[in-house]
C-alpha cells in the first residue's frame, strides 16, 4: 500500500545518534527532545518539517547509540518513513519497533532535498513525484514485514500475548 | 561446513542445531542487562502495556551508572524510579552506583563463554571479550525480551580481524580500536561480527580485550567476539568460582568468513581522533601542538584499572599544566578501591587530577563534566560525535589514556612516548 506523499528530507552519511537526540536532553520527555533532533547538522529541521514527510540518508544512519529516542524524536516530528543506504543496526530495530518503517535503497543520491516522495514498504518501491522516477528497495524480511504491519514491537506483542 | 563462534552460541539459543547468515531466527536470552538511562524508566511503561512482569528476575542485572549520582531532581527521580522497579520485580543482581554496567557486568561474575546476552546499550559487545555474543538494543527491545525471555536476530556473517607482532610501549588496545575505525570506517563492520585473533589478541589482558570488544560498536558492528582461552578462564573462574567450558566455545577451523584482515601491531603509532569521528584517527604526530583546556579519562572504554594504570605511567611524578582540568572517573567502584590501594589513583591525584564518580558521567554528557562552548578536550572515551560531551561548538579529541595523560601535562596533544621511561630523553 502506497503511503501519502511527503517532502525528502536529505542527510549524507553516519548520521549519528547525538545529533538525533543529544545527550543533555535525554532526561526530558521527547517533545522536548524531539525540538533538538538533527539541530547540530541541521538547525531548521525540526521546526520545520511537516507530518508525513520522509527523511533520506546515506550510509549508516542512526550510528552510535542505543538511545531509542533517536528513533522516537522523529516519529515525534511526524516522519513516517527513513530511506537510507544503511543503516545502523541497532537503529535500525529501535525504529522498526516504534513503527517507523526503515527503507535500505541503493538509490537515495537520485533523491534532492525537498522532493516529493511516496514509498510502498510491501512492494519495496519509492517513487518521487517531483522526478517521475521510481527505485526499488531492500525487501523487508517477514518476520520484520508483521511488525511493521502490527505499527511496532509493542503492538505486536500484545497480538502475540494477548 | 564449519560454524563460527557467533554460529554456535546464536545456534544454542535458538534450539538449532545450525544456523546460516541471514537466517532470521528467535532466540532465548541467557542474561538481559539495562541501565538507568534506558533501563526500566522506559521499560516499566511497556511492560504495564502488555500487562506482564519480567520473564525470569534471576536473568536480569540492571545497573545504575549514567545519571550517578543524581544531580538534579530529573536524574534523582530517575535513579529513585530505577530502585523502585527494581524492588517491586524483586530482582537480586541490583548495581547502584557502582560503575559503568560494561565493567560491573564481567567484573561481578555475569558472563561466561557461549552465553547470548542481551544489553540496553549501544557498547554491550564488551561482554565479547568474555567469548559472549553480547549485543545491544533499544529500550523497547529490552521490554520485548523481558516479557518473553526471546528476542529475534539476523545471523551475522563475521569479519575476523588477525592482529600480528607486538604492540611497542606507550601503544595499547585503544589505538588498535582507532586504527581500524580509521582504516574499516564506522560501517566498516555492517552489522556483522567481528572476532578478533591472533598473536597480539592472545597476549592481552581481558581488560584490553574488553577495550577492543567495546569499540566495535564504533565500527559499526553488531558485536565484537574473542573467543575463550586460558586468560578468559582464568578470570571467569577468579570471579565465579567455576571452571568455564571454553572449549565449546571455538570457531571450527574451516568457518567460514566474510573477510579476514591481518594487520601487524609492530609499526602501530598512537593514534588522536579529531572531531567529530573515530574514523578520523591519525597518528599521534599530525596533532602534537593542538591546544586542550578539559582531559578526561573515563567511560568504559578508557577507565579500567589498566587504562588508569597507563596513565599513571605517564602522570607519576609530574604535574597537569596550570590552565586546564584532567577529569578521572574510573570505570566502577571496584577498579577505583583497587587503584587505591596499588597506588595507581595517588599518582593521578597529586599530579593535578580531579576525581570523578563512577558512571558514565562526561562520556556523553550525562554527568558532571560537560563541554561549554569552544571547549576543547581529549577524551579516552569512544566517541566524539558533535555535542556528545556538550556544547555542538565544543571538540572532542579521542586517544588513549597515555595520549590523554600527555596531553594533560603539556596543555596540548604530544606524543605519550616523550613522557614514558626508557624512550629516547
Ligand atoms: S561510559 Fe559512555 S560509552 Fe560507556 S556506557 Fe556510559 S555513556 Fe556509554
Amino acid at each position: 500500500m502506497m503511503h501519502k506523499a511527503g517532502r525528502a528530507w536529505v542527510f549524507g552519511d553516519n548520521v549519528d545518534t547525538d545529533q538525533l537526540a543529544p545527550g543533555i536532553y535525554i532526561k526530558l520527555p521527547i517533545d522536548e527532545i524531539s525540538k533538538h533532533c538533527l539541530e547540530a547538522i541541521a538547525p531548521e529541521f525540526a521546526g520545520s518539517v511537516s507530518r508525513g514527510d520522509f527523511v533520506v540518508a546515506g550510509e549508516n544512519f542512526g550510528m552510535g547509540s542505543s538511545r531509542e529516542q533517536a528513533a522516537e524524536a522523529l516519529l515525534d516530528l511526524g516522519i513516517s518513513a527513513i530511506i537510507a543506504q544503511s543503516f545502523g543496526g541497532i537503529f535500525y530495530r529501535n525504529a522498526l519497533n516504534f513503527g517507523l518503517i526503515p527503507l535500505i535503497c541503493a538509490d537515495v543520491s537520485k533523491i534532492g532535498d525537498g522532493d516529493q516522495i511516496c514509498i510502498d514498504p510491501e512492494a519495496g518501491e519509492i517513487r518521487n513525484l517531483t522526478k517521475d522516477e521510481t527505485y526499488a528497495c531492500e525487501a523487508m524480511p517477514e518476520h520484520l514485514l508483521q511488525i511493521a504491519r502490527a505499527g511496532g514491537l509493542l503492538p505486536y506483542l500484545e497480538n502475540r500475548l494477548g | 561446513m564449519g560454524q563460527t563462534l557467533a554460529e554456535k552460541i546464536i545456534a544454542r539459543a535458538a534450539g538449532c542445531d545450525k544456523v546460516g547468515p541471514g537466517d532470521i531466527v528467535t532466540c532465548a536470552v541467557d542474561l538481559a542487562m539495562m541501565h538507568d538511562s534506558g533501563g526500566p524508566r522506559r521499560v516499566k511503561p511497556l511492560l504495564e502495556k502488555l500487562g506482564v512482569k519480567v520473564w525470569d528476575r534471576e536473568k536480569i542485572v540492571v545497573v545504575s551508572d549514567h545519571f550517578v549520582p543524581a544531580f538534579d531532581l530529573q536524574s534523582a527521580e530517575i535513579l529513585n524510579l530505577t530502585r523502585e522497579w527494581v524492588a517491586e520485580q524483586g530482582i537480586p543482581n541490583f548495581y547502584d552506583m557502582q560503575g559503568i554496567c560494561h565493567v560491573v557486568l564481567p567484573e561481578r561474575g555475569h558472563l561466561k563463554p557461549g552465553m547470548f546476552v542481551a544489553g540496553g546499550d549501544s557498547h554491550s559487545p564488551t561482554g565479547g571479550a568474555f567469548g559472549c555474543f553480547m549485543f545491544g538494543v533499544g529500550a523497547t527491545d529490552m521490554a520485548g525480551i523481558l516479557a518473553t525471555g526471546e528476542t529475534w536476530i539476523k545471523v551475522p556473517e563475521t569479519i575476523r580481524i588477525d592482529w600480528s607482532g607486538e604492540i611497542p610501549r606507550g601503544v595499547c588496545a585503544k589505538d588498535i580500536m582507532l586504527t581500524l575505525c580509521a582504516t574499516l570506517g564506522l560501517g566498516g563492520g555492517d552489522y556483522q561480527v567481528v572476532e578478533y585473533s591472533g598473536e597480539v589478541i592472545s597476549s592481552l589482558g581481558m581488560q584490553e580485550r574488553m577495550t577492543l570488544c567495546n569499540m566495535a560498536a564504533e565500527l559499526g558492528a553488531q558485536t565484537g567476539l574473542i573467543a575463550a582461552d586460558q586468560t578468559t578462564a582464568a578470570y571467569v573462574e577468579k570471579v565465579t568460582g567455576e571452571k568455564p567450558d571454553c572449549q565449546s566455545w571455538q570457531g571450527d577451523l574451516d568457518a567460514t568468513y566474510r573477510d579476514i584482515f591481518s594487520f601487524d601491531a609492530n609499526d602501530l603509532e598512537p593514534q588522536v581522533a579529531p572531531p567529530h569521528s573515530p574514523a578520523n584517527a591519525a597518528d599521534v604526530g599530525e596533532h602534537v601542538g593542538t591546544g586542550i583546556n578539559q582531559a578526561y579519562i573515563g567511560a568504559c572504554t578508557g577507565a579500567k584499572l589498566t587504562d588508569l594504570k597507563m596513565a599513571a605511567e605517564v602522570l607519576k611524578n609530574r604535574r597537569i599544566a596550570s590552565n586546564i582540568r584532567l577529569l578521572v572517573a574510573p570505570a566502577s567502584v571496584r577498579e577505583m578501591t583497587q587503584a587505591t590501594q596499588d597506588g595507581t589513583l595517588g599518582i593521578l591525584l597529586e599530579a593535578g587530577a580531579l576525581l570523578m564518580p563512577s558512571g558514565c558521567g562526561a562520556c556523553a554528557s550525562y554527568g558532571a563534566g560537560v563541554l561549554g562552548d569552544g571547549d576543547v578536550c581529549i577524551a579516552s572515551t569512544s566517541r566524539n560525535f558533535q555535542g556528545r560531551m556538550g556544547s555542538k561548538s565544543s571538540r572532542v579529541y579521542l586517544g588513549s589514556p597515555y595520549t590523554v595523560a600527555a596531553a594533560a601535562i603539556a596543555g596540548e596533544i604530544r606524543d605519550p612516548r616523550e613522557f614514558l621511561e626508557g624512550f629516547g630523553s
